[in-house]
């Protein structure tokens, strides 16, 4: 009994529950004051002048400009061209322009009044079409094979261009920070965040402070999505350059409205293919131009733009390929990291056109993927020669048989077409029109490329004077469940019991960097880490005893059990003192990619996942309600499969509400959907019911990777599936092709209007 | 902020003499949304839902009387309510979630005036009269005479909403409510849609229809009502009343639908709803 499989209950459930838990806002420091942020109304505007007035500000308020920056003015992420306050120009609505702290949250919500700014309107690049002629933040490419004579040589070529929008993470727990300087000028924040090291890294940057000086902990965090990989960072700085200015700690939190207005939101992104196939419906040549509105500044764009093209050719077998990828400059603000990093946008284009190519071709959905999907031993466009645990076809072939897919997709074809048939279908019925859609859709697990091989991340472990071993990563739970993994990961790679393992909090001055909590990686990646020096900290306690192993919390003999793992270990920590061990992650040695021609082994495996929605449309709203997912995943191994499952069915859902509800519309360049009454998420009422169905490619050998037992990272992977087979369920549902998501009703109305079908523009 | 609870609706009124600057609140459903800066400026109210005179559903000679702060959990769950005025138990049950049906009021909704809200058109199309009491005593207002512009209402200074008084309708009406939401729940409304109507000898011998979220007040569709008033059910009326629906509200773009989104459900709504006249 390892545990490895089991469900125990989370350790944080109960706190998080019952209101015991406390988050940031929950926190209050000593003459703690509250800072404000003063934003710019502007798209794109000269800021002529900046004047604070002292005598309208209430309770002693004190203010913080550009002027007042100890540093350079950048939020250090890839690089530091994010200001940290807007300088000469601002370039977003919402830009922070200046900062002001005082006494009590009212108090610094009314300073911002005693600012007078002045500014020069300049013309704003607002839309994708309008940045697409400018030089772009960022671009890609990559080429294989012969594109142009594949095309050439296609029976068929087959464009389209398919949009996703902006979303917004919703995270329960709305940024905040709060920063206290002690009196030798050492600097801790406290903080709802994802990547502690990468806070600690722009405070340092920019506030010329030391490591040891600066030290981040992140609170209990109430969910995160990616929308807590960059941004925490700029708050901190806030926070600290007031608490600077005032002497005294300051918290810094936003509430919804603040929140939507100016954090980062998923790219919208617009994908352009044109694709060769053979009669007999396989893939000849891909030929791709991924855009995505980067925003602003660049943050996270170029790592989330090389995700997106590393996915955009889908889970299909195609040799001749050419890639082009932009990330482009608007004014508005900066979109970023969200939960799939550009995957979903780009394999909502590729499932779209593989729809329009079975279309075009007379096969149905199924038959397609199964012609094209790859397998173990096929090469990705990349090159990389795919993995044992490749499960592409299992998947497709499992959620095909539970759902009946092709005998429903018939019956409900065949439903839609004796109502045409009898002509005014309406005056029968009000019945809505129920629609059947499939999508395969893959992840690659950890960071993209050489990621993980530049970082190196260490995770350490040491004995406890108990004789617990602690183990030490920066890592935060933001309601994944790492606090409940990685305790069943420690325990049953050291074949100990779980009260034997301790976990320390994520804390810059205790943990090591053990990198951010993004990209799929904490289980797979962190986890195996957790795994091998829990292991080996164990063999430490063990030295001197040959032949002895430990099992389920017990030294043993080959003659039997000798004494507690505890016992042991307590006694060595008594005798040698600390005893603590670091190891750091490895890629596998096979494992290169070449980050100019994009060719090589990008990830060092992939999750797999094959999605069946059912729908009805409402025939006089065309409002679309999603009834039933069937959503099989392959994740090499489910640590927790309740946690797993749980991932999944969280994950498909914000992929419906991406694709049906969640839109962001944009005037001037300011948000319209800027609070909770008009950004609209699915409520329980809109959820469908959810089937996971979890195979794990462990059992037959995994690949030639393995993180911990075999898992793979499974995070992101159901935000890629949802929205594809979502869209094609509409098109079976009502015969209105659909581009583009959201698929609102009015888009609906709009694109039956303009004669889209599931084949093009009639 | 001061909140003052007056105990009776006399004392209310004296209050509200005494500083029109007296915000009249009941759930609050409506200001909390408003965000905090708009509350920090709202410094005084008069909070209206401790006052008997405004609580209660009663039965009078001419049809039901509703106070103006009953919430609708309680409209949702009165049976009286339900067996004469069915249409407006179905707005009840799809205002908001539960959370805002236990503290939103009947009175609040009529008193904010959104063009979005949901009781509107309910009360609309059932002839609804509100009784209004200010310093120089009671009076009373049509339903289709209370909203006067955009977020206007016939209130005048000083004055509180009372009651809402629903009179019977006739014997074989068929009441029909429906609502276009942006969700299932929690949602503000597109379009939203009631009819009032019943049949004698084959014709269409009453019918008052009304809508929501299509112009700057909830409306009366009258021209839908006088294309169809007289004619026999079926498909071609139920289709000239959508058409004509469609043809006679001036909706607008904004950040939850689109004019020509409104327009096409309104006339597909309408169509629905006349063709279950029978």
């Amino acid at each position: 009994m390892n545990g490895i499989g089991a469900s125990p209950p989370r350790p944080d459930g109960f706190a998080k529950v019952s209101g015991a838990a406390r988050y940031l806002d929950d926190l209050s420091l000593p003459g703690m004051w509250h800072g404000a942020t003063l934003r710019s109304p502007h798209a794109h505007a000269r800021i002529r002048s900046i004047a604070w007035d002292a005598a309208l500000a209430p309770d002693g308020a004190v203010c913080v400009t550009v002027g007042d920056l100890p540093g350079p003015n950048g939020v250090q992420l890839i690089d530091d061209g994010w200001p940290i306050l807007a300088g000469a120009f601002t370039h977003h609505v919402g830009e922070p322009v200046a900062l002001v702290a005082a006494p009590t949250r009212l108090a610094a919500q009314q300073a911002l009044q005693a600012f007078t700014v002045t500014y020069e309107p300049l013309d704003a690049v607002l839309s994708l079409e309008a940045a697409e002629a400018l030089p772009p933040l960022y671009q890609l490419g990559m080429d294989s094979g012969d594109v142009d004579a594949a095309l050439a040589r296609a029976d068929l070529v087959v464009e389209g261009e398919y949009r996703t929008g902006h979303q917004e993470h919703i995270y329960i727990e709305c940024n905040g920070m709060i920063a206290s300087y002690a009196e030798d000028g050492a600097l801790t924040v406290l903080g709802s965040m994802q990547c502690p090291y990468y806070v600690q890294k722009a405070l340092t940057h920019a506030l010329g402070l030391a490591d040891e000086q600066v030290r981040v902990r992140a609170t209990t965090v109430g969910g995160g999505f990616g929308g807590k990989e960059d941004f925490p960072s700029a708050i901190a700085l806030h926070a600290a350059l007031l608490a600077r200015a005032c002497g005294r700690p300051v918290k810094l939190v936003y509430d919804r409205h603040e929140d939507i207005v100016c954090t980062s939101k998923r790219h919208p992104t617009l994908v352009r293919h044109r694709t060769g196939v053979t009669r007999d419906g396989r893939l000849a040549a891909l030929d791709i131009e991924i855009l995505m509105d980067g925003g602003a500044y660049t943050t996270l764009s170029s790592v989330v733009l090389s995700r997106a093209l590393l996915h955009s050719f889908g889970p299909y077998r195609c040799a001749d390929v050419r890639i082009r990828a932009r990330a482009l400059r608007t004014h508005t603000a900066p979109n970023s990291a969200f939960r799939g990093f550009g995957a979903p946008q780009v394999e909502f284009a590729i499932e779209r056109q593989m729809d329009r190519i079975a279309h075009r071709l007379g096969l149905d959905p199924l038959e397609i993927r199964l012609r094209n999907a790859v397998a173990p031993g096929d090469r990705l466009p990349t090159g990389q020669i795919l993995d044992a645990g490749t499960s592409a076809l299992p998947c497709l072939e499992e959620v095909a048989r539970r759902t009946r897919f092709r005998e429903r997709r018939q019956e409900l074809e065949a439903a839609r077409a004796r109502r045409a048939a009898e002509g005014d279908e309406d005056q029968n019925g009000a019945e809505p029109r129920r629609g059947i859609g499939l999508s395969l859709y893959f992840h690659g697990a950890g960071f993209t490329g050489n990621g993980e091989r530049m970082m190196k991340s260490p995770v350490t472990a040491r004995l406890l004077p108990d004789g617990r071993i602690e183990v030490l990563t920066a890592m935060t739970d933001m309601g994944q469940g790492c606090s409940a993994v990685f305790p069943q990961i420690a325990a049953a790679a050291g074949g100990l019991l779980p009260e034997d393992v301790t976990f320390a909090e994520p804390d810059t001055a205790e943990v090591p960097d053990s990198g951010p909590t993004v990209a799929s990686r904490t289980t797979m990646i962190v986890g195996g880490l957790i795994a091998r020096v829990t292991a080996a900290l164990r063999d430490r306690v063990l030295e001197g005893l040959p032949g002895h192993t430990v099992r389920d919390g017990w030294i043993e003999s080959p003659a039997g059990r000798v004494e507690r793992f505890r016992d042991a270990a307590r006694r060595l920590r008594a005798e040698h003192g600390p005893v603590e061990l670091t190891l750091r992650h490895e890629p596998p040695a096979w494992q290169t990619f070449d980050e100019t021609t994009y060719r090589g082994a990008a990830y060092p495996t992939y999750a797999w996942g094959a999605d069946v929605v059912e729908v009805e449309v409402d025939p006089d709203t065309l409002a679309v309600r999603p009834l039933q997912v069937t959503a099989v995943c392959e994740v090499g191994r489910a640590i927790h499969p309740t946690l797993c499952a749980g991932q999944i069915e969280g994950g498909t859902l914000q992929a419906l509400g991406w694709a049906l509800l969640e839109e962001m519309k944009l005037e001037d360049g300011r948000y319209l959907n800027d609070r909770l009454a008009t950004y609209v998420i699915p409520t329980i009422l809109d959820s469908p019911r959810i089937d996971v169905h979890l195979l794990e490619s462990h059992r037959d050998g995994g690949g030639p990777f393995g993180g911990p037992f075999g898992a793979k990272g499974v995070g992101e992977l159901p935000m890629d599936g949802g929205a594809p087979a979502v869209a094609q369920a509409i098109e079976n549902a009502t015969g209105i092709g659909v581009p583009a998501i959201p698929a609102t009703p009015e888009r609906l109305l709009a694109w039956q209007r303009a004669g889209q079908t599931p084949g093009g523009v009639r | 902020m001061i909140a003052l609870s007056p105990r009776s609706l006399d004392e209310a009124v004296r209050h509200l003499a005494d500083d029109p600057a007296l915000v009249p609140v009941a759930g609050c459903t409506d200001l909390m949304v408003r965000g905090p800066e708009a509350l920090h400026r709202m410094d005084r109210v008069l909070d209206l839902l401790g006052l008997p005179e405004l609580r209660g559903i009663c039965a009078v000679s001419e049809g039901l009387e509703i106070g103006a702060a009953t919430t609708f959990t309680e409209i949702r769950h009165s049976a009286a309510i339900r067996a004469a005025f069915p249409a407006l138990t179905a707005a009840a049950e799809q205002v908001g979630g539960w959370q805002i049906q236990n503290r939103g009021t009947l009175g609040g909704n009529l008193a904010n005036a959104s063009p979005a809200g949901d009781s509107l058109p309910v009360l609309l199309a059932l002839d609804a009269t509100v009784i209004l009491a200010g310093p120089a005593g009671q009076r009373e207002v049509r339903m289709d005479g209370f909203h006067t512009g955009y977020r206007k209402t016939a209130l005048a200074p000083g004055e509180i909403l009372v009651r809402i008084r629903l009179p019977h309708p006739p014997a074989g009406t068929v009441q029909a409510f429906r609502k276009v939401g942006t969700r299932e729940a929690q949602a503000i409304s597109k379009v939203v849609v009631a009819l009032a109507g019943h049949v004698e000898g084959g014709r269409i011998a009453g019918i008052r229809l009304a809508a929501g979220s299509v112009a700057a007040t909830p409306v009366r569709l009258r021209a839908a009502e006088a294309a169809i008033l007289g004619s026999s059910p079926g498909l071609v009326t139920a289709e000239r009343a959508g058409r004509t629906a469609a043809r006679e509200v001036q909706p607008i773009d904004d950040v939850r639908s689109t004019a020509d989104y409104r327009r096409f459900a309104l006339e597909r709504v309408v169509r629905r709803m006349v063709l279950g006249l029978t």
